[in-house]
């Protein structure tokens, strides 16, 4: 009993990572913009399909010969994938959101147009690529190891690590580099900061950059950990990762963080003690439960109001 | 002669869309393009209510949806039809025509009842929580009916073509035509009614100032409670109706992307602006059957319009108006309160 | 007749301490100036008094009746309406809108009815909308009805939120700089405008006000407070002359 908990509870590590990741990038968007960014779960899949495709050309299965062993691979895939996804961000961010930014719409329309986009990934993918799902190829061999009683491969470990690592790396760049400090100091007060000289266009754009890159980086771990890819798999990931935001406390990259390890904790024990297609079910009554309780998150500050 | 234009011209409307119908001069399809067209108008200028009047965030109202059809669905194939699940009718079949709005409201009354579990946990919080809490009460109520067998659970829940035929027992016309226009118009006027009272102009209180609306004696968590529950019961009476047009509901039909479809429509009419919410349940619903011969093409070609024309119209197709406000002269020849 | 008192009045921010064992009271028709450097927590009692936060310390009596607990919409249709700061009219409502929401307390009718439009429904709304106008009449803003009050000039925007908030039939109004922003011949008519509400209506005024003319020319006793505390109350001349207020609001070294 304890061993298939503690087996349990590794998985939920690993699973809570994915979430954790992509919830940090919607927490990021949110907390500079204030725009729920509903297209991250689908860049989170495009950048799936580019380490895909990355990887399977270095692996030689197009036109070039491969010359590097699998780990090699795998190492340039990594930052090649989180670039490229990086540009599609700010890609979108340039030519769906900051026009109508720069009009003055309601930031609601902002976020229909994130919708949109998500659409268009998805079902722009499934254009170009049809609807044949890609098998991810594996770059390095899994290694199981028995701890007690309890499995762990080196895949397991691998994501928990990226994520905690990414983690502080980016809690670095936040409180200590200037651009985190601007970064944060928008999401305080968006009208006095261009007053300072802060270049604001640029912050925004680093910050898609932050995020997708996280996307990026989630969508390799999740493809390694899945390696079946098809175009909608970022759509239900992506929502669940911004539930997984908010609870944590939207705006603070430690509440997405914890928030994501939150919701995959619950659903991985949902789905060892319950029937599966009890999951959403409980995970969600249970996420609801804490914001009833909790309504500004687990680290989000009350805001007040002033008169 | 302006109190009678609206209702002349409704049951002229009224009229000839069922004589077309029962004269077979618009086939099937046409007929139910028409039937969804008016369905989607009870969507979109439902969640208007909230989300464009209230300046409230939901994202999940084919949860509401979802409730009333499934409601209405489970009510009228057991009272009116025999069925394997309900067995014999509770009721003689004849009764179907006049039971079936009663059967709708019933399922509009569960979707406001859902809309008020939603509603209590959103006071507490603000801005965005709204959208979050209602997108995972759209997971839930799904999760739910999927894990209920009795209605079906994830294969769906079907019969309500039965009841339609029972109804055509009584009567050869088009009832469907005649229900989804009724409660199509009813849902407007409710709405309109709504927010030309001074009760209701408390709703764009709290959109534009929500703590000026409080101490200014406005009850706040009362008037979104209402306000909620009066777009969700009528989103479910929207869910009944789509049922029983198409004769067959499945959990996996009301998930977030039907809600996305309501959010698009109300963004594309224009915030707060009931007409602005018909005219684009008209035209998306248009747009969705134009463009079916293209298949998965469609589903590129319909986002990326519309964030062309978010693009060149940032607040919607009538912006914060009513088509009253922009042809003031039209006041002079309807009245519609 | 004691109209308002406020007996130890405590608000503490996360372990700021706003304001401080404050005791006040307010007679019937009487009107007030609460003055005091900014940051005293002269907005805070205000919002206190509304309703908009419960006090940590201390109770607020309105008409003999404790406010604890209170929500502001409950407190404002026991008779308690005020004006902001920084203008607070919802601004794309018209004018006459603005002043019939601010009725919602004595609306009268239920949902039933709204959607029936019942003959009770149409009386109270002729009615509300009746008292509305009447209001924009003896103001003489009736002409702006229907503008947004985004249109107009920011005096009569102040204007408009005083006649917004008579319209929820106060027993005290409760004016938060209402001088605030305008030029000084408005700030004249302002002062005659506020003379002839005292005069007119039935209620009690306390205002918060930097601009001395304004307090001296219309309060006929003022409070001083300063970090939180009441430092001092009297009569125009009497504050003038003590120097803890001089202190509070030159400093040390003018003495």
């Amino acid at each position: 009993m304890f061993d298939t908990l503690l087996q349990n509870l590794l998985n939920a590590l690993q699973w809570g990572s994915f979430y954790s990741l992509i919830a940090l990038g919607y927490t990021l968007v949110y907390g500079v913009l204030r725009l729920i960014n509903f297209a991250h779960g689908d860049i989170v899949m495009v950048g799936a399909y580019i380490a895909f495709f990355i990887s399977s050309l270095l692996l030689g299965q197009y036109a070039m010969p491969a010359f590097l062993p699998g780990w090699a691979v795998l190492a340039l895939t990594i930052p090649l994938t989180m670039v490229l996804t990086s540009l599609v961000g700010v890609t979108l961010e340039r030519i769906a959101y900051r026009p109508l930014r720069r009009k003055g719409a309601n930031r609601l329309y902002v976020v229909i147009t994130a919708l949109m986009a998500g659409l268009i990934l998805e079902n722009g993918n499934l254009l170009i690529l049809g609807a044949s799902r890609k098998k991810f190829p594996e770059m390095i061999d899994k290694v199981v190891y028995k701890v007690g009683a309890v499995y762990v491969t080196n895949l397991k470990i691998g994501v928990i690590l990226t994520s905690i690592l990414s983690f502080i790396a980016l809690h670095f760049i936040i409180t200590k580099t200037k651009v985190g400090m601007a970064m944060r100091a928008i999401s305080y007060d968006k009208f006095a900061v261009p007053l300072m000289g802060i270049p604001i266009d640029t912050v925004i754009v680093f910050t898609f950059v932050l995020g997708s890159s996280m996307a990026g980086l989630a969508g390799i771990l999740f493809a390694l950990s899945y390696p079946i890819l098809d175009p909608y798999m970022g759509m239900s990931i992506g929502w669940k990762a911004f539930i997984a935001a908010v609870v944590g406390g939207i705006g603070d990259i430690r509440g997405a963080f914890a928030g994501g390890f939150i919701l995959g904790t619950i659903e991985i024990m949902v789905v060892a003690f319950f029937p599966s297609s009890y999951r959403d079910l409980i995970a969600f009554s249970i996420l609801l439960l804490i914001l009833t309780v909790k309504p500004t998150g687990l680290f989000g500050v009350p805001q007040t109001t002033k008169i | 002669m302006k109190r009678f234009s609206v209702p002349i011209l409704l049951v002229v409307l009224l009229t000839t869309l069922m004589g077309l119908a029962w004269f077979e001069v618009i086939d099937l399809y046409i007929q139910t393009i028409i039937l969804f067209m008016g369905i989607n108008i009870i969507t979109s200028t439902s969640l208007n209510l909230v989300n464009g009047n209230m300046g409230e965030f939901s994202c999940g109202h084919a949860g509401f949806i979802a409730v009333g059809a499934y409601v209405s669905s489970i009510l009228s194939v057991a009272l009116f039809t025999k069925s394997k699940t309900f067995g014999a009718p509770l009721l003689p079949p004849e009764l179907a025509a006049y039971g079936f709005p009663l059967v709708l409201i019933c399922g509009g009354l569960a979707a406001a009842l859902t809309g008020l579990l939603v509603a209590i946990p959103s006071f507490r919080t603000r801005d965005d929580y709204l959208a979050i809490i209602t997108i995972a009460a759209n997971y839930i109520i799904i999760s739910t009916i999927i894990n209920i067998d009795t209605i079906g659970g994830a294969r769906g829940f079907m019969g309500m073509k039965r009841v339609v035929f029972a109804m055509e027992k009584c009567a050869e016309i088009p009832w469907m035509i005649l229900w989804v226009f009724i409660f199509m118009v009813l849902s407007i006027l409710i709405i309109r009614r709504y927010m030309s009272s001074t009760y209701g102009k408390g709703v764009e209180a709290i959109r534009q100032d929500e703590v000026a609306a409080e101490i200014m004696s406005v009850n706040t968590n009362r008037i979104k409670l209402v306000t909620f529950m009066i777009s969700s019961g009528l989103a479910g009476i929207a869910g009944g109706l789509y049922a029983h047009t198409i004769g067959y509901v499945n959990p996996k039909s009301f998930d977030l992307l039907k809600s996305t479809e309501a959010l698009v429509m109300v963004y594309l009419g224009g915030m707060g602006s009931i007409s602005g919410s018909i005219i684009a349940a008209v035209v998306f619903t248009l747009m969705l059957e134009l463009l079916r011969p293209l298949q998965i093409i469609k589903w590129v070609a319909i986002p990326l319009l519309l964030i062309i024309i978010m693009q060149f119209r940032p607040e919607g197709i009538m912006g914060h108006r009513e088509l009253s406000d922009i042809f003031p002269r039209l006041k002079k020849f309807y009245k519609f309160k | 007749m004691t109209l308002l008192e406020i007996k130890d009045l405590t608000q503490l921010f996360s372990g700021l301490c706003a304001v401080s064992e404050l005791n006040l009271s307010l007679d019937e028709r009487e009107l007030i100036g609460l003055i005091g450097p900014n940051g005293a927590g002269k907005t805070t009692v205000f919002n206190l008094a509304s309703g908009f936060y419960q006090p940590t310390h201390g109770e607020i009596i309105f008409q003999g009746r404790n406010l604890a607990g209170l929500k502001p919409h409950r407190v404002s249709a026991l008779g308690i309406a005020r004006t902001f700061q920084n203008i607070r009219l919802w601004k794309e409502m018209s004018v006459l809108d603005n002043i019939l929401v601010a009725q919602h307390f004595q609306l009268g009718y239920g949902l039933g009815s709204l959607f029936f439009r019942t003959p009770r429904y149409l009386k109270r709304e002729r009615d509300i909308r009746h008292r509305a106008l009447e209001l924009l009449e003896i103001f003489k803003i009736d002409k702006f009805a229907d503008e947004k009050p985004g249109n107009l000039p920011y005096g009569m925007q102040r204007k408009v939120e005083i006649v917004r908030a008579l319209a929820s039939g106060p027993k005290l109004l409760l004016l938060d700089e209402p001088a605030a922003g305008l030029q000084s011949t408005d700030v004249t008519e302002l002062i005659t405008l506020i003379q002839w509400v005292f005069d007119q209506f039935d209620l009690s005024i306390w205002m918060i006000e930097h601009q001395m003319k304004v307090v001296m020319s219309l309060c006929s006793r003022i409070a001083v407070i300063d970090f939180g505390r009441l430092i001092a109350s009297g009569t125009p001349s009497e504050i003038q002359q003590r120097p803890k207020v001089i202190k509070a609001y030159l400093g040390d070294d003018q003495l």
